[in-house]
């Protein structure tokens, strides 16, 4: 391994950081300082009393010196030049053994420009796809067009009519008027923190942390009752209208008593008479006391379009989902989407050292009604079970530094 | 080639400004504001062109121009799109739907007019 040979660098470059001698620090540990020179040009293999005595002497933990107190600091610089799309990765151990600083610098300029972005894919998003924004914007175009092609028309070499002039004159002064406050109403909207990094979560954003803070599990309306909160949006009255249909084709104690026995998403929609998604769904809104992973951190679910858009976010912990862009193409979710109405099943893993385990079940099915000749529109499901490590498996994840794969990008 | 415009926009004071200038240039406007009834509303007027808005109440242009040029008796008849919005993505869904021609607004009475006469060759 070449993090083993890279000891006595580490040895050497601590050493050095400490100002002492190699001859003096040789005597401390009880070696000649010829055989200490071996050590610390790796060429002579180390461990036992001598590592601890050695890291003792130089006031570092023994693991450190054997392995590298950068673990995490090769972790990340192989991230950043996965990010980097850098192939050859071929020195990285001892790059940040013997230049921790600098690596240190790299992984912080690596977190700025993923932190910045993110901030630009966030605003890139806002501009494209904020209602309100996107409203504001086509008030603003309107009363333009409408003030230049009329103000031309009042101006221009050919005579108009005072009949026309008139009313020409009103509808100036009316997208004039309309102009103006549509201005403050966009100025007001855009001044909406003094933060400069602060920008306002979309609709679907809060829509998730609404229901985040819930843990996806609306108990007021598992008894009966009904859900209204203006902050949480427009959208979630299309997620109630959902959920309720869910639950009285899924009822809470029959359905949770089937899903801890242990059946599988397709057969507990053979069970119920209900579609497969209709089941993912729900299992992702059963509280965390029942089902397959009571007292568990709870499922994930994720809901896309046929564009690949995801449309909603359950998360569970130590699955990374991406708020900008799509996926892992390899995901059963996009899978599914070639394959409508064929259910998928497909062990996960995220890249890494004891990366986390999933179980994925996915399927696309048409959603409403649609009409005659119209093509339907599909959306994807995908419930996120985490599992217990088993041997390894596939890895599966966006952003990862594994060589070869072809759905990376 | 006719003379016969329909302009299918639902801001009333970009309709008369257009229909005005559009009428002293010697065309024939109709104007109509209803996104769920324009498709009706081309079958009805039998236009020689096609004035149309993306954003309109209750349908967009898109699905407009879609069902347009899914009639085989309109899949020649020149369209105009007519949008506030200008992204790219929005130019290549409206040529990939057929459209005619694509202007952004805020656009000039002269550009209209001009388009108008290049599409129905006068």
């Amino acid at each position: 391994m070449v993090r083993l040979t890279l000891t006595g660098s580490r040895i050497r470059t601590k050493r050095l950081e400490l100002g002492v001698k190699q001859a003096a620090l040789a005597k401390t540990v009880g070696v000649s300082p010829a055989y200490l020179n071996l050590i610390e040009h790796n060429k002579r293999r180390i461990g036992g009393k001598l590592l601890l005595d050695l890291a003792r002497q130089l006031g570092v933990d023994a693991p450190d010196l054997s392995e590298g107190a950068g673990a995490a600091l090769v972790a990340g610089l192989q991230e950043a030049a996965s990010s980097a799309q850098m192939g050859n990765l071929a020195g990285i151990d001892e790059f940040a053994s013997r230049f921790p600083a600098w690596a240190s610098l790299v992984l912080a300029q690596q977190s700025r420009i993923c932190g910045l972005d993110h901030r630009v894919a966030m605003l890139t998003d806002r501009l494209s796809y904020d209602p309100q924004l996107s409203e504001a914007l086509h008030e603003l175009l309107s009363s333009v067009t409408a003030i230049r092609s009329t103000a031309a028309i009042l101006v221009g070499p050919q005579a108009v009519g005072p009949e026309w002039q008139a009313r020409f004159q009103q509808n100036l002064y009316e997208d004039a008027k309309r102009l103006a406050d549509g201005a403050g109403v966009l100025a007001n909207y855009l001044d909406v923190s003094d933060d400069e990094n602060q920008v306002p979560s979309l609709p679907q954003e809060e829509l998730e942390s609404w229901l985040g803070a819930r843990g996806f599990h609306l108990s007021a309306l598992e008894q009966g009752g009904d859900i209204r909160d203006a902050k949480a949006g427009d959208l979630l009255h299309d997620y109630v209208q959902q959920y309720r249909r869910d639950l009285q084709a899924l009822p809470l104690e029959s359905f949770g008593a089937a899903v801890a026995g242990g059946d599988d998403p397709l057969q507990l929609a053979e069970k119920f008479g209900v579609d497969m998604a209709t089941v993912l769904r729900r299992i992702a809104s059963l509280p965390q006391n029942m089902g397959q992973n009571a007292g568990e951190a709870g499922v994930g679910l994720l809901v896309c379009d046929a564009s690949g858009t995801l449309l909603l976010r359950k998360p569970v912990e130590g699955f990374a989902m991406p708020r900008f862009g799509s996926g892992c193409p390899l995901w059963p979710l996009y899978q599914a989407l070639a394959r409508p109405g064929v259910p998928l099943r497909q062990r996960l893993e995220h890249i890494g050292r004891d990366g986390p385990q999933f179980l994925a079940y996915a399927i696309a099915q048409p959603v409403g009604q649609g009409g005659f000749g119209c093509a339907p529109v599909m959306q994807a499901t995908m419930l996120i079970i985490p599992q217990p490590r088993r041997d390894q498996q596939q890895g599966l994840q966006r952003v990862c530094s594994k060589g070869g794969c072809g759905g990376q990008h | 080639m006719g003379n016969k415009i329909l302009l299918i926009e639902d801001e009333p004071n970009i309709a008369q400004a257009l229909s005005f200038i559009l009428k002293r240039d010697g065309w024939a406007v109709t104007t109509h504001e209803d996104g769920r009834t324009a498709f009706e509303a081309i079958m009805r007027h039998a236009p020689d062109l096609v004035m149309l808005d993306v954003m309109l109440p209750g349908r967009s242009g898109y699905d407009i121009l879609q069902d347009v040029r899914g009639d085989a008796a309109m899949a020649d008849l020149p369209v105009l799109m007519l949008t506030a919005r200008g992204q790219i993505k929005d130019r290549e869904m409206a040529e990939r739907l057929g459209a005619s021609r694509f202007m952004t607004k805020p656009f000039s009475n002269a550009e209209i007019l001009a388009c108008i006469r290049e599409l129905l060759g006068k």
